[in-house]
Formats: structure tokens, C-alpha cells, sequence
């Protein structure tokens, strides 16, 4: 998919976006642009607005204003089947991982497939739900319910359920918050495999510094509503500006 | 609300129908309620012929026991009671399992897998609510008054087959039709009240506990205000 746009190729491009709830402001100009096959890491303290921005991302959440570019598609023009058809295209991986805690691993997968994508046999269905799985490690969970599954085995599973349809862009919500440092190692490092089987380019929303490290092309730092800085971690963690210390001491 | 209640309108009508989720939603709505509406109704047929028997054998009229009976069953304990127990029972289910699915962003989730939400969950609810609660009801008013009949029997010897004749004599289509389209509206409003108050529900288990709660207290004064408002309107159209 898309290997013959050239490197400089910018998959989502968010500029001046504002959003703010009642009174009050939680976005206030932000701007960041994502290129083919980056990772950019969002880094921002808690209720900064770093969900609202990504959800603005998907249409989850409409902008006050500012525009919003997603794989060459004005965001906030789009009616509902255009919309549908990028979305396809973008993986989301919600914090609670939100799975469907009515249906089996199977179903929670073959969701978004038979929602997306019109004339998919029970064979092949099968076989990319096996696929997935096999990619997260967890073939064995296909008829258990999420909740007999630890934190961690949920998250692979979200995980799974978000490349079922061979996203080009994932956006990650805070993948590694309320998971052991083992196991937030271990999806960091899925996250990395994921991102060279697939081909994904992702925005990942973190404050846990190792999965930051981990796995970060380019960190942003989320300050007052605007992206305050923009850097590879290297160079962030010698930064002398206060803003970005606070992340990083 | 209104803005929910014309969402509603706006969306059942149109496609993509969620038939399958409108299948399943009316067997867990309606059919897995029908052991609970079925014992609810048996009592209150037999406990209201044995409290009404005194009373009209101190009038002498005793005789009148099973038509007294299945007329005020039939027109309005039987929609009333039954709508009731209905809204303890699904509209704070609905309430609670909207109101996580909200929380935990599941219904977020649907809606970037390209499902329309409101459709899949909303409409599917409200519609098997409104078309299973009347169905339900008319089952209960049968089981009742089974009930009824039994009750008659305590002290006395009729016939089932002389029970029904002689309650169908008296009973006619104005005492039923007016009752089932009560309980149409019944219906609505408990699964509309249910998903509203789950779809909104607030951050946080607390929200959803609140959802669920509210839920059955706001269908249950509703059921009463529909059943003054339908009596008044049965009245002035003349169908009493
Ligand atoms: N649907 C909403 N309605 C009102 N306020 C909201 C809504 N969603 C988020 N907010 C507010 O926006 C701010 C940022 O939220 P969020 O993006 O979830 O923070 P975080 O950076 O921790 O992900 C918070 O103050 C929150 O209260
Ligand atoms: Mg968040």
C-alpha cells in the first residue's frame, strides 16, 4: 500500500487546530505534521488534551477550528461514507482498549471486518483473524472473553483487533498506562514489530518514558494546548527548557 | 432528550437496518423476560380475585368475581404492573450496559469501525422494547388470568372453558385496544429513557451506576404520566 509516494509523503498533516469544551480551551493552535512510516510520540500530563487530540483525528471529536489532513482527506469535509473509508484506513487503540465485552476475541475482531469490508467469506475471515492473533502472540484466546484476559493479553488483543483491517496509520492511546514495566516493555516492543510488519506510521500518546524511548522517531511535547517542542527523544532529554524537564527528571 | 427522541426518528427509517442486533435484542428483551412478567402476572390475577372476593360477596354479587377481575387486569394493572417490571428490569439494564460501553469508549470504538452507534444500539433497543412490552403484556393478562381463574376455584366450581366465556362476554375491543397502545408508548419510553440515560452516561463507574438508577426512576413516573394522559385522551375520543 503506498510504496510508491516518495519519503517526504505526509500522512496526516493537523495545523492551528483548536477544540475546546464550554469555557474551556484544551486545544489552542496545535500543529505537527506525521510523514509515512514515522512514529511521533505525543508526550503531555494528564488532561491536557492529548486524547481530545487525537480523537479530532478521526472525527471522534469535531475541531473548533484549524484543519486536520488525514492520508490527503480534509477531515472536517467529509460526510459519513467518506469518513467511514479513512477510518478503515486508520487503526485507533483506545487506553481501556475498549473491547466488546459482550463477544468472544473472534468476534471482536471479525467486527470492524465485516463492517469495513463488504464480501468477506467466513474462510478468509478466519484466516486473517488467526493471522492477527498470531502476530500478538495469542492464538490460543480466540473464544475467550476479554474479561479472562489479563491487562496485558487485552491490550495485545485491542491491538490485534485495531490491524485486523491492515491499517496505514495507528494512532496509540496511551498503550503502556496501568501495565507492569515488564509487560509496557513488551508492548513497547510489539509496537516496533507492528510497525515493521504492517508498514504503520503512528502517533502514540504516552508519559511513561521508557515506552517513550522505546519507541519514538520523534517525541512532541503537549504544553498549554500547542505543541511546544518537537525533537527526537535524544535531544529532548538534554533540553534545558522546563516545560520538557518536567517529563523527563 | 428531544434532540435523542428526533435522532431516534431520524435513524429508524433509514438504512443500513441492524436486523441480526434487533433479532437478538428482541430475545433478550423480550423472550428472557418472560419468566419473571409470567410469575408477576399469575400472582396478581390470583391475589386480586381472592382480595375482591369478600367485597362482592358482602354485595352479593359474586358471580361478577372473574369479569370484575379481568377488566381491571385487562385495562390497566396488567399494562401497569407489567410496564413496571419492565422498566426495573431492562431499563436499568440498558442504562448500565450503555453507560459502560460508553465509559470504557467501547461505543468509540464502534463507531471508528465503521458502525453508526446510535443505530446498532439505540435503535435496535427502543424498537424491541416498544414491540416486545406490548406482547409481553397481553401474555401477562392471559397468565392472569389463569391466576384469576384459579382463584375463582378456591371457593367455588367454574369451568375453565365457563371462565373465559364468561369473561369474554363482557369484555370487548375498546376495553383492549386503548391498553395495548398504552403499552406501545410504555415501551418506548422505557427504552428510550434506558439508552438516553446510558448513552449519556458521565465519566467513571459512578456514572454508570447513576445511569442505571435513573433510568428505572425517570421510566417508572413516566409510565404513570403516559397511563393519566392515555386514559384522558381514551376518554374524550370516546373509546371507553
Ligand atoms: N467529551 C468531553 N466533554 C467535556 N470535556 C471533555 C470531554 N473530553 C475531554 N474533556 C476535557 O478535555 C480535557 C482533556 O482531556 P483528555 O484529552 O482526555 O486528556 P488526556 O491528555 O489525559 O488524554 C480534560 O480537561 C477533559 O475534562
Ligand atoms: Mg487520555
Amino acid at each position: 500500500m503506498g510504496q510508491s509516494q516518495t519519503a517526504a509523503d505526509k500522512v496526516i498533516t493537523i495545523e492551528k487546530l483548536t477544540k475546546s469544551f464550554g469555557t474551556h480551551q484544551v486545544l489552542s493552535g496545535f500543529d505537527l505534521e506525521l510523514s509515512r512510516g514515522e512514529s511521533i510520540v505525543v508526550l503531555g500530563r494528564s488532561g491536557s488534551g492529548k486524547s481530545v487530540l487525537i480523537k479530532c483525528l478521526i472525527g471522534l471529536h469535531m475541531p473548533d477550528s484549524g484543519s486536520v489532513n488525514v492520508l490527503g482527506n480534509n477531515m472536517l469535509a467529509l460526510d459519513q461514507a467518506e469518513l467511514d473509508k479513512v477510518r478503515a484506513r486508520v487503526g485507533f487503540l483506545f487506553q481501556g482498549n475498549a473491547l466488546y465485552d459482550s463477544m468472544t476475541v473472534r468476534e471482536n475482531l471479525e467486527f470492524p471486518m465485516r463492517r469495513h469490508m463488504s464480501g468477506v467469506t467466513p474462510a478468509d475471515a478466519d484466516k486473517r483473524v488467526r493471522e492477527t492473533l498470531a502476530h500478538v502472540g495469542l492464538e490460543d484466546t480466540i473464544d475467550m472473553m476479554p474479561a479472562e484476559l489479563s491487562g496485558g493479553m487485552q491490550k495485545r488483543i485491542a491491538l490485534a483487533r485495531t490491524l485486523i483491517l491492515h491499517p496505514e496509520i495507528i494512532l496509540y492511546d496511551e498503550p503502556t498506562t496501568g501495565l507492569d514495566p515488564i509487560t509496557a516493555r513488551e508492548i513497547s516492543s510489539l509496537m516496533n514489530h507492528t510497525k515493521q510488519t504492517y508498514n504503520t506510521s503512528s502517533i502514540i500518546i504516552s508519559h511513561d518514558m521508557k515506552c517513550v524511548e522505546q519507541t519514538a522517531d520523534n517525541v512532541a511535547v503537549l504544553v498549554d494546548g500547542r505543541c511546544h517542542a518537537l525533537a527526537p527523544y535524544q535531544e529532548l532529554a538534554r533540553s534545558s527548557d522546563n516545560k520538557v524537564r518536567q517529563f523527563f527528571d | 432528550m428531544s434532540r435523542f427522541v428526533f435522532r431516534y426518528f431520524s435513524e429508524v427509517f433509514r438504512p443500513r437496518y441492524e436486523v441480526g442486533q434487533f433479532i437478538r435484542q428482541c430475545y433478550v428483551i423480550g423472550y428472557l423476560s418472560l419468566p419473571l412478567i409470567g410469575i408477576t402476572g399469575f400472582i396478581m390475577g390470583l391475589v386480586l380475585t381472592m382480595q375482591l372476593r369478600p367485597s362482592l360477596m358482602s354485595y352479593g354479587v359474586e358471580a361478577q368475581l372473574p369479569v370484575m377481575v379481568s377488566l381491571a387486569i385487562v385495562r390497566e394493572i396488567g399494562p401497569v404492573i407489567t410496564a413496571l417490571i419492565f422498566a426495573g428490569k431492562i431499563s436499568s439494564g440498558i442504562g448500565a450496559e450503555l453507560g459502560s460501553m460508553k465509559v470504557t469508549e467501547q461505543i468509540d470504538a464502534m463507531e471508528v469501525s465503521g458502525t453508526n452507534p446510535f443505530k446498532y444500539l439505540v435503535v435496535t433497543r427502543v424498537l424491541a422494547t416498544t414491540l416486545m412490552l406490548p406482547v409481553l403484556t397481553i401474555l401477562s393478562d392471559a397468565i392472569s388470568m389463569y391466576g384469576s381463574y384459579l382463584g375463582v376455584n378456591i371457593k367455588g366450581h367454574t369451568s375453565l372453558q365457563l371462565y373465559f366465556i364468561q369473561v369474554f362476554q363482557t369484555l370487548h375491543f375498546g376495553d383492549i385496544l386503548p391498553a395495548t397502545i398504552k403499552t406501545v408508548f410504555f415501551g418506548f419510553a422505557i427504552g428510550m429513557i434506558g439508552c438516553y440515560k446510558g448513552y449519556n452516561s458521565s465519566k467513571g463507574t459512578e456514572g454508570v451506576g447513576r445511569s442505571a438508577n435513573a433510568a428505572v426512576v425517570v421510566s417508572s413516573l413516566l409510565i404513570f404520566i403516559i397511563d393519566l394522559i392515555t386514559v384522558q385522551v381514551t376518554d374524550l375520543l370516546g373509546l371507553n
